[in-house]
């Protein structure tokens, strides 16, 4: 437990998970970091609040900016000792993006990863569902799209190109 | 590990991140210029990938030698001159045709492939962990590469020609992606060793190459320099990557 210092009383580690539910994702702003599966712990080690965090992608370039929107959103309770640590270990996995972030990601147009359960290898040339019309006959255009985790694919039902956020 | 072992690690993981570097600055020259746009888009988020890379291995060559982890990169990366640098001549090589760039990649991303499945048993849990992360994305990268041989070298007469043509080119400087790196001799256990790892690039690579119609030249006059020799273009790269933080030291970013 922590002390807030403008004496609403104790927080506990509960309440700053709710609270890091509030931080986005600042690519896919629908999302959070704790839906996303990027926030793996939350732990209180003497008097600070330590906040371990995955990097998605080894080179994602909105790492600083995740890490300085935790400690703002941190401070806002009142809450200024914060440690955000990385880990690599285990490494991040899209099978973590839960049930809610899918949904929200495929609503603004960007194809969910396909569960693979361990190995994304074996997904990866499993059919892709268009986030538009569900059709299953869509087409990978491009192993890259618009950020290191998306992929560029076409829907041949509807003529929609698209972008999936990739499995990995 | 012994001090011994920790320098003899950090120069390993120094020249594994030139590489990168190096190989991603390349590749964002790519950026605004790539024949069609989304393979501007590619090259630019390769170029990204592998600047993430680079940085992974220099924080790990930090640790190694007791140097700051923040600053430690960035002085690496801005502040040394050609000669102190250690990436194999192949990623320095400029640009020209785009199918030079994505040949260079491929044969440098199945290479990286291979040493990266060696590094995932490393003894060194940090490097371990490491590279089963970035192992993950460079099987993207094979896969962007292996996508393109097809599509150029059975494409058209002309894509097929500028396809052979960057072959011939690049296959020289090949046989240097194999020697043993700075410090891998004193690092058994730790590291594959990089010779180890030819028969399985030149297999996967001359398969991948023929069902592309593409063939290594039959004589080729190898550039197995060793790491401590750069080409001269690095002078070139090198004043346009490091202008920015040469011009102002203090400068906080």
């Amino acid at each position: 437990m922590v002390r807030n210092p403008d004496s609403r009383g104790a927080i506990s580690l509960q309440d700053i998970w709710r609270a890091l539910d509030d931080v986005v994702d600042p690519e896919i702003p629908v999302v959070s970091l704790v839906e996303m599966g990027i926030i793996r712990d939350v732990m209180e080690v003497g008097g600070r609040i330590v906040v371990k965090m995955t990097p998605t992608f080894a080179g994602c370039p909105a790492l600083e900016v995740m890490e300085s929107d935790i400690r703002a959103r941190l401070e806002k309770m009142g809450i200024d000792l914060v440690d955000v640590v990385r880990a690599l270990d285990p490494p991040w996995t899209s099978d973590w993006i839960s049930e809610s972030a899918r949904r929200k990601i495929k609503q603004i147009g960007l194809a969910p990863p396909q569960v693979h359960g361990g190995d994304f290898i074996n997904v990866l040339d499993a059919p892709v569902t268009c986030p538009y019309c569900d059709s299953f006959n869509t087409t990978l255009k491009n192993s890259f799209g618009s950020t290191p985790c998306r992929m560029i694919y076409y829907c041949n039902n509807c003529s929609q190109p698209f972008e999936q956020f990739r499995p990995l | 590990m012994e001090t011994r072992l920790n320098a003899g690690l950090a120069e390993y993981l120094i020249a594994l991140g030139d590489d990168e570097l190096i190989l991603s600055h390349r590749d964002s020259e790519w950026c605004g210029h790539a024949p069609i746009l989304e393979e501007d888009i590619a090259f630019a988020n390769l170029a990204v990938d592998e600047l993430g890379h680079a940085r992974l291995w220099y924080e790990l060559a930090a640790e190694l030698l007791d140097e700051d982890k923040e600053r430690f990169p960035d002085h690496l990366a801005y502040f040394r001159d050609a000669s102190e640098w250690r990436n194999v001549q192949l990623v320095s090589l400029p640009n020209g045709d785009w199918a030079f760039s994505v040949l260079r990649r491929y044969l440098f991303d199945v290479l990286e492939v291979e040493r990266l499945r060696g590094l995932k048993q490393s003894s060194y849990k940090p490097l371990a962990e490491a590279a089963a992360k970035i192992y993950n994305e460079e099987l993207y990268h094979v896969r962007h590469g292996r996508a393109w041989l097809p599509r150029l070298g059975l494409g058209t007469e002309e894509s097929h020609r500028r396809m052979q043509t960057a072959l011939n080119d690049l296959w020289p400087f090949t046989p240097q992606l194999f020697q043993a790196l700075p410090g891998e001799s004193e690092l058994s256990g730790v590291v594959p060793t990089t010779p180890g790892l030819e028969a399985e690039w030149r297999t996967k690579v001359v398969a991948d190459l023929a069902s592309a119609n593409l063939n290594p030249p039959e004589k080729s006059n190898p550039m197995n320099r060793p790491r401590t020799q750069q080409t001269e273009h690095m002078m070139d790269l090198l004043s346009e990557s490091q202008m920015v933080a040469r011009a102002n030291v203090e400068a906080r970013w």
